[in-house]
């Protein structure tokens, strides 16, 4: 992976140069937003309400028992906004989509429509690439939102239902109010986008760079999610690290 | 249709000293060839004999180590080269785009560089599909079409750009006789119609002999021979003559 770090940086910064076309690539964007958005929604909504649910479970009664009932809604809205949803929806995001990604391009790759796409004089970047990440850099942001959105819910209804806990949603959603605040949302929103950005250039890289027949492709695909989950979680890292410095620093 | 060859519209292509090596393997060892206007050139050689990759340095696909391609005398892989002459490159695989339609694939070129409006490019990918005997299709994907299918759309898809230099590779592998025969056909009657310059890459000898103003033989990354069929057949060294007469033996 690190040893192509240059070439990564580089599709980068070529999509960047590409990104005055992205309205006459319009359609193929929309098209990829609707595979991304559309298609993932309902994969979205039952890990998130899970993952919400999940978190109540394991801090719910550990919290009651200590007298601070209060402190659930809080746990689980911190937690969801600003690592889960963001993180959890870019690791599904990576195996669903980067997947798709690394795997047509790859296929293109090796069946010369590529090739073909350049002896046209038709960049490759700007029809592949550029659609692919400006679809996904909009998409994952607005899913995480939703996550966030339905695991809260997800956490309300198991820490009304559960019967260590028996917090109403009022006052579960009051005690969040009292810690969440609208920046927390911002910065898993902000978050994913850096992420969402990680996995399309990961994964069209990889695509373009496919050498070999169908095994080749497989091993593209394989490296793709990996190498998009391992740099997701060391970002995820660096950029809370960072937050952490600018909020020290009195900058946000 | 007259057989009175067109004012060429083709443009001249020539090599020198062509080198590539790939991995410390030389694949071309000093290509030199010249391909006149409005002619067709088929070059022939074994399987890996460097054909394949000499048609991809022609178009650009591919940088030589040392040498030089010149189209009417200027060198190619320059940006302002590549917008002045028109070229196109049938893939041996055909190379369509499987998630587009023949009728996306065909007008391609012209919609993405928004070279006509939608309906003026619908006009124009039912002609050029017309020219090489299809119709019908427009809606069909490529998974839907026989091999002879897709490399008739290949060729069409070739022609819209209207070009001066059309590159086939191995245009008539995996083909069956008749279907190989139509593709040959469609290289020659291109050339009457248009009179565009037709590089053909093949191991075909019928579709060499048939079709061929001159051949080059290569082997081994260097040019055996160039001359027009009959001087190629009469070429006097035991490469050469293997390969034109290779056949099964029947005890």
């Amino acid at each position: 992976m690190f040893e192509n770090i240059g070439e990564i940086v580089l599709l980068f910064w070529r999509t960047l140069l590409a990104l005055p076309q992205t309205w006459r690539q319009r359609q193929k964007v929309l098209d990829q937003f609707f595979e991304i958005g559309n298609a993932s929604l309902l994969m979205v909504c039952m890990l998130s309400f899970f993952i919400g649910g999940v978190i109540a479970l394991n801090f719910g009664p550990a919290l009651v028992e200590r007298s601070l009932a209060n402190a659930v809604g809080g746990v689980v809205g911190l937690a969801i906004a600003k690592e889960l949803a963001p993180v959890m929806m870019a690791i599904l995001i990576a195996g669903r989509i980067g997947s798709a990604m690394a795997a047509e391009i790859g296929s293109m790759r090796v069946y010369q429509e590529i090739d073909a796409l350049r002896t046209m004089n038709i960049n490759p970047v700007s029809y592949l690439v550029l659609p692919r990440i400006v679809a996904i850099a909009v998409a994952l942001p607005l899913l995480v939102i939703f996550s966030v959105m339905v695991g809260w819910f997800g956490g309300a209804v198991v820490a009304n239902f559960n019967h260590q806990m028996d917090i109403p949603f009022k006052v579960f959603f009051a005690n969040m109010r009292d810690l969440v605040e609208l920046q927390d949302v911002v910065n898993g929103v902000c978050k994913s986008f850096c992420f969402a950005i990680l996995i399309g250039v990961v994964s069209c890289h990889q695509g373009l760079a496919t050498i070999g027949g169908p095994r080749g492709i497989g091993r593209s695909v394989t490296k793709a999610v990996v190498n998009s989950i391992v740099l997701i979680v060391i970002f995820d890292y660096l950029i809370t690290s960072l937050w952490i410095l600018l909020a020290h620093w009195g900058l946000i | 249709m007259s057989d009175a060859t067109p004012q060429p519209q083709g443009v001249s292509l020539v090599v020198r000293g062509l080198h590539k090596s790939f991995g410390g393997q030389k694949v071309l060892e000093g290509i030199d060839l010249d391909v006149r206007p409005g002619e067709i050139f088929v070059i022939m050689g074994p399987s890996g004999s460097g054909k394949s990759v000499l048609l991809k340095h022609l178009i650009g696909l591919e940088q030589p180590d040392a040498g030089e391609i010149l189209i009417n005398g200027e060198p190619v892989g320059t940006p302002e080269i590549a917008a002045r002459y028109r070229m196109a490159l049938v893939f041996q695989s055909g190379a369509l785009l499987n998630s587009l339609t023949v009728e996306e694939n065909v007008g391609l070129y012209l919609t993405e560089h928004r070279l006509k409006p939608p309906a003026e490019i619908q006009k124009i990918v039912a002609q050029k599909l017309a020219d090489v005997g299809l119709e019908g299709v427009l809606e069909k994907m490529p998974s839907e079409l026989s091999g002879g299918m897709k490399k008739r759309v290949a060729i069409a898809r070739a022609l819209v750009i209207d070009p001066q230099l059309i590159l086939y590779d191995e245009p008539t592998s995996e083909l069956d006789p008749v279907s190989s025969v139509i593709v040959g056909n469609e290289i020659l009657k291109l050339k009457r119609r248009i009179g565009v310059t037709s590089l053909v890459v093949s191991h075909d000898r019928d579709l060499a002999f048939g079709v061929a103003d001159r051949i080059a033989v290569i082997a081994e990354g260097r040019i055996l021979t160039i001359g027009t069929p009959a001087e190629v057949k009469a070429f006097n060294d035991p490469r050469v003559q293997n390969f034109l007469h290779a056949d099964f033996k029947r005890s």
